[in-house]
């Protein structure tokens, strides 16, 4: 079962390696929403400081479900995926594998970025690892909750718009507590609580979501 | 017992649910123009004054049941996708389907008394209240469940993947509102209440009862009549709509 | 109490009367496009009804 799951996170990143501009556009959409605020904004850095965790943890989600759409598409239309989907393999394994590829593809690049841009916003270095750490337990949750929208709207005209309509809602608490987490820090209360929550969202994102993708890429795909 | 059983099961498929919902809608209409002519009349005229509220707090006779419903229709959706998806019966899709444009309509209502109690009470139209943003982002859920529905064009796929978008949504429902309240808390957004002050009244209470059962029945005719639709529209092709006397005339 | 002081509301008239009007356009539209809706497919199957017949026979 390991396996398979390995058999298939090397699959799929490969694949990546292969469109590399797929990745890059993601991460430079994330780059360049960040440094468009604050423009809108002002240069102020006590505003700035105040809205930067707003602003990087809106700016995760919408990368994060605009990635969303190549998640099954390109196993959909090639027909490999009905392949899979209809080998012995336990379904669950397949998507946490595709899932996690997914995730180092998408969210890690712009996890680790995050720091970097973060000086734009003139955050100190304690408040710099909070938005680091709350990240990095965020945007695994947000990939595995999107998998099941990315599933639902598989190979349905304007699924791209549809699948923000269904899966933006579903992101609230991982934006929240994210953001609520790199808050805590700045105004000195430690985001402990905050991050224990994002790492209770992730548990159970872990376990709940793959049964739900499961279940939607089996209708999607019949 | 086993008969009584299979009695219910007869109902499960459309062909046979159709006319007993066609004798339904008569009944909760009825049933729904008086509760509400019983519920306006209390609401707006016999329930006292507010002291500390004034006329304004009126509005909550409608909010508040509006709210409630909006909940409910939610649960009840969610109560038909789980019987779809576990039994596999076409009338429970379409009843969750029937029930989304009504659901979704009751949330707005909710939305907009809040608005309007709002701003006399708190001076803005809009507040981040833990409630009211619930609220916004149950009318979110709504949206993306109708607009799911509206882009599938196989029905039994969009039954089906609907369904899980409802369960999925059902299990998020009580995160995102502790979620939200926590984040209310911490921010110390307003923490005023609907009922601040006064202790809520036993004509009170009736009048929003009333008012809440009066849009039950009106939910039932409405959705009773939607989803006749939504059954005549799917079953074009067979024999018994095209038997029915509706069409035949 | 007079029938214009019963409009007032105590000066909340706008508040009161907005949300009951939004109320009772809501529940009167609905149910007017609910019908509307169950007419016109009642109407489609009507005419395919017709043009099978016309085929048929």
């Amino acid at each position: 079962m390991f396996e398979l799951f390995r058999v298939i996170v090397q699959r799929d990143l490969l694949l990546a390696m292969r469109r590399r501009s797929d990745i890059l556009s993601t991460l430079f959409f994330f780059v360049i929403v960040i440094s468009l605020f604050p423009l809108g904004i002002g240069p102020e850095p006590s505003i700035l400081r105040e809205i930067a965790p707003g602003i990087f943890w809106v700016a995760a989600l919408l990368a994060s479900m605009l990635a969303l759409e190549r998640l099954f598409a390109v196993d959909y239309v090639d027909g490999s995926l009905e392949q899979m989907l209809l080998s012995p393999q336990p379904v669950f394994i397949l998507v946490m594998g595709k899932v996690l590829a997914h995730w180092l593809v998408t969210g890690l690049p712009l996890v680790i970025l995050s720091p970097l841009l973060g000086i734009q916003y003139d955050l100190s270095n304690e408040v710099l690892s909070a938005l680091l750490l709350s990240l990095l337990l965020g945007t695994p949750a947000l990939s595995l909750i999107g998998s099941i929208g990315a599933a639902l709207t598989l190979g349905i005209r304007g699924g791209g718009v549809l699948v923000s309509l269904l899966v933006l809602p579903l992101y609230i608490p991982v934006l929240i507590f994210g953001a609520g987490a790199v808050e805590a820090t700045v105004s000195g209360l430690g985001g402990q609580g905050h991050l224990s929550m994002l790492g209770a969202i992730l548990i159970g994102a872990l376990v709940l979501a793959p049964l739900a993708t499961s279940a939607a890429l089996r209708i999607s795909a019949e | 017992m086993k008969k009584g059983l299979i009695h219910w099961f007869k109902y499960a498929s459309p062909a046979s649910f159709y006319p007993l919902a066609g004798r339904i809608i008569p009944w909760a209409a009825v049933i729904a123009v008086l509760l509400f002519a019983v519920g306006l009349y209390m609401s707006l005229f016999v329930a006292p004054m507010d002291y500390k509220q004034g006329e304004g707090y009126r509005i909550i006779f409608i909010h508040v049941p509006a709210a409630w419903m909006s909940m409910f229709i939610y649960v009840v959706m969610v109560f038909w996708a789980i019987i779809g998806l576990a039994v596999n019966t076409r009338l429970s899709a379409m009843m969750a389907q029937a029930l989304a444009p009504t659901g979704a309509m009751f949330t707005f209502l909710a939305l907009w008394t809040g608005a309007f109690w709002g701003k006399p009470m708190w001076g803005t139209w809009w507040v981040w209240d833990a409630r009211l943003t619930s609220e916004l982002i149950l009318l979110f859920l709504y949206i993306g469940y109708i607009a799911l529905r509206g882009s599938i064009d196989d029905n039994r796929r969009a039954d089906r993947a609907s369904g899980i978008l409802l369960l999925v949504g059902a299990v998020n429902i009580p995160i995102i509102h502790y979620s939200v309240k926590w984040w209310n808390t911490l921010h110390q957004g307003s923490s005023v209440s609907f009922q601040q002050g006064s202790s809520m009244s036993s004509i009170m209470l009736y009048g929003m009862l009333i008012m809440a059962l009066a849009c039950w029945a009106y939910t039932i005719a409405v959705v009773m009549v939607r989803v006749r639709s939504v059954i005549l529209q799917r079953e074009k092709d067979t024999k018994w709509v095209k038997n029915l006397a509706e069409i035949q005339s | 109490m007079s029938i214009a002081e019963f409009f007032h509301m105590g000066g909340y008239a706008l508040y009161v009367w907005g949300s009951f009007g939004m109320m009772a356009l809501l529940l009167l539209a609905e149910p007017i496009m609910v019908y509307q809706q169950r007419k016109s497919i009642l109407q489609r199957l009507r005419r395919m009804a017709r043009l099978n017949e016309a085929e048929s026979s």
